[in-house]
């Protein structure tokens, strides 16, 4: 009997320490409301061989979302922050749809689609521009030693001119099929840029789980400086964080331009910061660096897509979606401070005590 | 002898930039140089020197508000909704609009000081919040036609012949020297850079640190509010997209102005400098004619890099010596 009570606290345990726990709870919660206040939320159709569905449209609307919250992951572990994250998305999505352009002809009678430049070279493009400009934050904050915040507010300044300045201050229109395949396509089903964000989780999982990587990542995040003195090469790996963060932050831009079939300097990404942020926060990230948790940052990328998607369903006016983010990131500020845990303990206790006294 | 001076040398980096745009300037366009022209610097940007005096404390304490752009937006779309649908006076809700600047940016120091949270996430959250609350209002920008507001816009102050300023100008300058005078002259000045110095000596030092930090967001915060009430007299309307992006300029025009973003060092002073060194590029660029306004961004984005860079070197050099 009594090994029954220390497996099953050891269960219980094992759950509330999991931490994922509380970024699960959140969604459930929201998927709850979404159920009762939309009967046909789960409903899912099988139409044009795939599935069709208000959960298939979160997902597949997550999916830029999920790819920024990763690269943002590892930047907030090393202590670090990622403002230009917007910036780079409407870079990377301008540069793929002014390579692509594409013109409808009609060649010997069959209308075929004809970009200007070759789809994948345009991609490959697209997503070296954005490396690079991870890399530029990277080699600001790890060189030349400036605080990450203002290392990418420079980026996130100059980041809109250039897209506006590649795009003519105009929105690019794409008229190139293939192109639309990343962003609307379905693999097996279900939409293929959900495919792209699970490969990018896996690559990164398997990255720092299977390697010293996470661990090094880490280290950085604890102390810089000591990881520095126990031979951690600090600087590359910063440097490679933030590129990194650059790359998925180009492969969102992708994603989105090809959704709108459009890229547009001023709008795409718009924000994009600030939720991927919550996201990686809502996920059990510390903002101080140290722990992070890409599954959580999945999880927190679905939490504000479906808040986004409810907010839209209900009828209230999206604007409110603002009011509301912000609470969560007050809440979720508050409880991973440890002051305010302490403070709180001390709210809960002093009355009890009074009473026994 | 040189080492005295070397804490002005950003200052001096500063002031002889803007003093070669404005050279640039009148050598290269007819009637750039004239004293309307300058003043004008002033009357446009009026605004951003309120808010970026607010934003310079905040800096020298080493925090950072990111919330100025929301706040500002939120203060003239409150003013005008009190003044345009329920009609309030004038003299009312600008008191009002002043307060609820100054308790949200209080409301947000404390969060920073009592419970040790990053400025930068809470004064994040506060933009959102700000915006958010903006589009509760309204989602339409609201135009101001009360009369009485109007002519307080449209008022100008003749300085001498040809050269006028308007209200709004005039209260920059006023809180741009009363902001000198709190830094440079009194104990909350001096806690100030004590804390951008090193909080841990302010504290060891028996400073007010506490007590200072959250006033220095509060401060932030009514001066925000200051330059929302500053912008619709200058806009003549309430409207929630009013202002995006203004907190990067208030931050540039900072670093621009010689406060290192590392707190501690920095002057007020530096700070109008650096807001008409941002001003004078965008009057640079509309003059030119052939270049699109998005330069400006790219233009402002490169300033900031050469400033930081700068600091860095600056930086190094103190340590060194």
């Amino acid at each position: 009997m009594s090994t029954a009570r220390t497996t099953t606290t050891t269960w219980l345990q094992r759950v509330q320490s999991h931490a994922l726990l509380w970024p699960l709870v959140t969604l459930s919660l929201i998927l709850l409301v979404n159920a009762s206040l939309n009967p046909g939320f789960w409903m899912l159709q099988w139409r044009d061989g795939h599935l069709y569905g208000s959960v298939i449209d979160i997902l597949n609307r997550s999916a830029p979302l999920m790819l920024v919250s990763l690269g943002m992951t590892l930047v907030i572990a090393t202590r670090g922050i990622d403002i230009s994250v917007g910036a780079v998305v409407a870079i990377s999505a301008s540069v793929a749809a002014l390579m692509i352009g594409g013109t409808l002809v009609i060649n010997n009678g069959v209308a075929t689609h004809v970009s200007r430049f070759p789809m994948p070279l345009a991609i490959v493009c697209a997503l070296l521009v954005a490396l690079f400009c991870g890399l530029w934050n990277g080699l600001l904050v790890a060189k030349i030693g400036l605080q990450p915040i203002i290392a990418t507010l420079i980026l996130m300044v100059a980041g809109r001119g250039i897209a506006q300045l590649a795009t003519g201050g105009q929105i690019v229109t794409v008229y190139y099929a293939p192109y639309f395949y990343i962003g609307n396509g379905f693999l097996w089903g279900l939409p293929f840029a959900l495919f792209i964000a699970a490969a990018v989780y896996l690559v990164m999982h398997l990255a720092v789980t299977r390697t010293a990587l996470g661990l090094f990542i880490q280290a950085i995040g604890i102390n810089p400086a000591a990881a520095r003195l126990a031979g951690v090469r600090e600087r590359l790996i910063t440097v490679c964080v933030y590129a990194f963060c650059g790359l998925t932050a180009g492969v969102a831009g992708l994603i989105i331009s090809s959704n709108v079939k459009s890229a547009d300097g001023n709008n795409a990404g718009n924000l994009m910061e600030l939720d991927a942020i919550l996201a990686v926060t809502l996920g059990g990230t510390l903002l101080r660096g140290g722990r992070f948790n890409l599954a959580g940052s999945m999880v927190g990328a679905l939490i504000i897509q479906t808040l986004t998607s409810t907010i839209y369903s209900i009828g209230v006016p999206p604007e409110i979606n603002l009011v509301v983010k912000a609470a969560v990131v007050f809440v979720v500020m508050l409880l991973q401070s440890a002051e305010f845990r302490r403070a709180v303990h001390g709210w809960v206790m002093r009355p009890a005590v009074g009473g026994a006294a | 002898m040189m080492k005295r001076y070397a804490k002005y040398l950003p200052l001096m980096a500063t002031v002889s930039l803007f003093m070669a745009m404005a050279t640039f300037g009148s050598v290269s366009y007819n009637g750039f140089f004239s004293a309307q022209a300058f003043l004008n610097l002033l009357i446009d940007n009026a605004f951003l020197v309120i808010v970026a005096v607010g934003m310079t404390f905040v800096i020298l304490t080493g925090g950072i508000d990111l919330s100025v752009g929301s706040v500002v937006a939120l203060s003239t779309m409150v003013l005008a909704a009190l003044v345009e649908k329920y009609h309030w006076s004038l003299w009312l809700a600008m008191p009002l609009v002043l307060l609820m600047g100054t308790s949200l940016g209080a409301f947000m120091g404390w969060l920073i000081q009592r419970f040790r949270l990053q400025p930068f996430i809470v004064t994040l959250a506060g933009m959102f919040l700000a915006r958010g609350l903006c589009y509760l209002i309204s989602i339409d920008s609201i135009s101001i036609t009360d009369e009485a507001y109007t002519t307080l816009a449209q008022m100008r102050i003749t300085l001498w012949p040809d050269a006028a300023v308007s209200l709004s100008a005039l209260l920059a300058v006023a809180v741009l020297l009363v902001a000198m005078y709190v830094a440079h002259a009194t104990e909350f000045g001096r806690t100030v850079y004590a804390i951008g110095g090193s909080e841990q000596s302010a504290v060891l030092m028996g400073l007010p640190v506490a007590r200072t930090t959250v006033l220095v967001y509060t401060f932030s915060g009514f001066c925000s509010a200051l330059g929302g009430v500053v912008f619709t007299l200058y806009m003549l309307s309430g409207y929630g997209l009013h202002a995006v992006g203004l907190e990067l300029d208030a931050i540039a025009a900072v670093v621009i102005g010689g406060t290192l973003l590392s707190g501690g060092v920095g002057y007020v002073a530096g700070t109008l400098f650096g807001v008409l060194t941002l001003g004078i590029i965008q009057s640079l660029i509309m003059f030119d004619g052939s270049l699109s306004s998005w330069w400006t961004r790219i233009v402002i984005g490169v300033l900031l890099f050469v400033f930081c860079v700068l600091q860095r070197v600056f930086e190094a050099g103190r340590k060194n010596s």
